[in-house]
């Protein structure tokens, strides 16, 4: 799909002295979205066997947090146009002529090139090779080529959320095992229905930026049938980490009822026949969605901090 | 001896008050990044020592 020309605000110039301030550059690193891939990035991260000294650690997640935000920074990028077109997103730092689009690209590219770089050189190379591939999908593959080309945007796009645990794990381990492959299976099966839902409020937005958001090229009633399939799809997935052995059975109890919570809140959403009912439906279950994923991620942590599971003590 | 014409000196752009304080916060926040980011390698390097540039795969 060709790139939307017309803009409601004009864009910033970089010949101009700019009045950008610190905040500004902040919000294009998306700080809301870093601080769930930092978290789950650092749940990989824990619950990998082996030892990993603090400030590696630490430096780990902090190459992943400024990767995840470069790839915002590079996103609000190319996408300035059709942000400029949505009410959820006019406000953001380039579509609101507060930042010029070459600086937010300088930028994010510069913090995309450093984060990779300090990974590689402080921690190790597969946790900068996985976080480069993270960048790279979500800017490139998702951003330029999916977001605009196909419906299943979001669901083939939902992967580069889903590598921090991975990427977590490689960092103490130098591999990639089973255990984060559930996690990124978690968040991946996650994703559709927790942005389905907050994109089923603003189909007119989308509609209007020409994106091709589910509920805009299928309709309401095909998007909340979809969610309600996935959340039922998620339910098994968040067990397979009890399933494989790697938690408690807290965590198994936790995926259970938090998983049939989910499949609840959207078979409430696919059942509301009014609009208005519909739209608080979809509020719900955007907003559990956020819950349900931190509790299944902090869960997995306190099994690991109590020695209950991982090869410990499981089942 | 002929004096040399002085050339006037040119204006070039000026900054507005609020250019300025935006600039100089950018510059606080910029040097604040890259003393971070040297003391992150400072003390990787205490920690990891001669084996600082060994990244196994």
């Amino acid at each position: 799909m060709a790139r939307t020309q017309s803009m409601t605000a004009p864009l910033a110039s970089s010949l101009e002295p700019s009045v950008a301030s610190p905040s500004d550059y902040l919000a294009l690193l998306k700080p809301r979205v870093m601080s769930l891939v930092v978290f789950t990035a650092l749940v990989g991260l824990v619950i990998a066997p082996g030892h990993v000294h603090p400030v590696i650690g630490f430096t780990a997640l902090l190459c992943i947090a400024v990767g995840a935000g470069a790839s915002g920074a590079l996103n609000m990028w190319y996408d300035a146009d059709v942000d400029a077109l949505m009410s959820r997103t006019a406000k953001r730092p380039i579509p609101a002529g507060v930042i010029a689009p070459s600086e937010a690209l300088a930028f994010g590219a510069v913090l995309a090139a450093f984060s990779v770089m300090t990974m590689m050189l402080l921690v190790n190379w597969l946790a900068a090779g996985l976080l480069a591939f993270t960048i790279v999908f979500y800017a490139a593959i998702y951003t330029m080529w999916l977001k605009r080309a196909t419906p299943l945007n979001i669901v083939i796009g939902g992967a580069a959320g889903a590598f921090p645990p991975m990427i977590g794990w490689a960092a103490v381990t130098h591999s990639i095992g089973l255990e984060p492959i559930f996690l990124f299976l978690i968040i991946f099966f996650w994703t559709p229905p927790h942005f389905w839902a907050l994109s089923l409020g603003r189909a007119s937005d989308y509609a209007r930026a020409g994106i091709p958001m589910l509920p805009v090229v299928s309709g309401a009633k095909e998007t909340k049938k979809q969610i309600v399939i996935y959340s039922i799809v998620l339910l098994p997935v968040s067990m397979l980490p009890w399933i494989g052995g790697f938690t408690s059975a807290l965590y198994g109890a936790v995926a259970l009822f938090g998983g049939a919570a989910m499949i609840a809140f959207a078979i409430k959403l696919n059942g509301a026949k009014k609009k208005s009912d519909a739209e608080l439906a979809a509020k719900h279950l955007f907003a559990y969605s956020v819950l349900y994923l931190t509790v299944l991620f902090a869960v997995i942590l306190i099994d690991h901090s109590l020695g209950w599971a991982f090869g410990r003590i499981a089942w | 001896m002929a004096k040399k014409p002085v050339k006037k000196a040119e204006k070039g752009i000026v900054l507005t008050e609020a250019q300025q304080r935006a600039r100089r916060s950018r510059s606080v926040a910029i040097a604040v990044a890259l003393g971070a980011f040297v003391l992150l390698f400072y003390i990787v390097t205490l920690v990891k020592g001669p084996g600082m540039l060994n990244r196994p795969l």
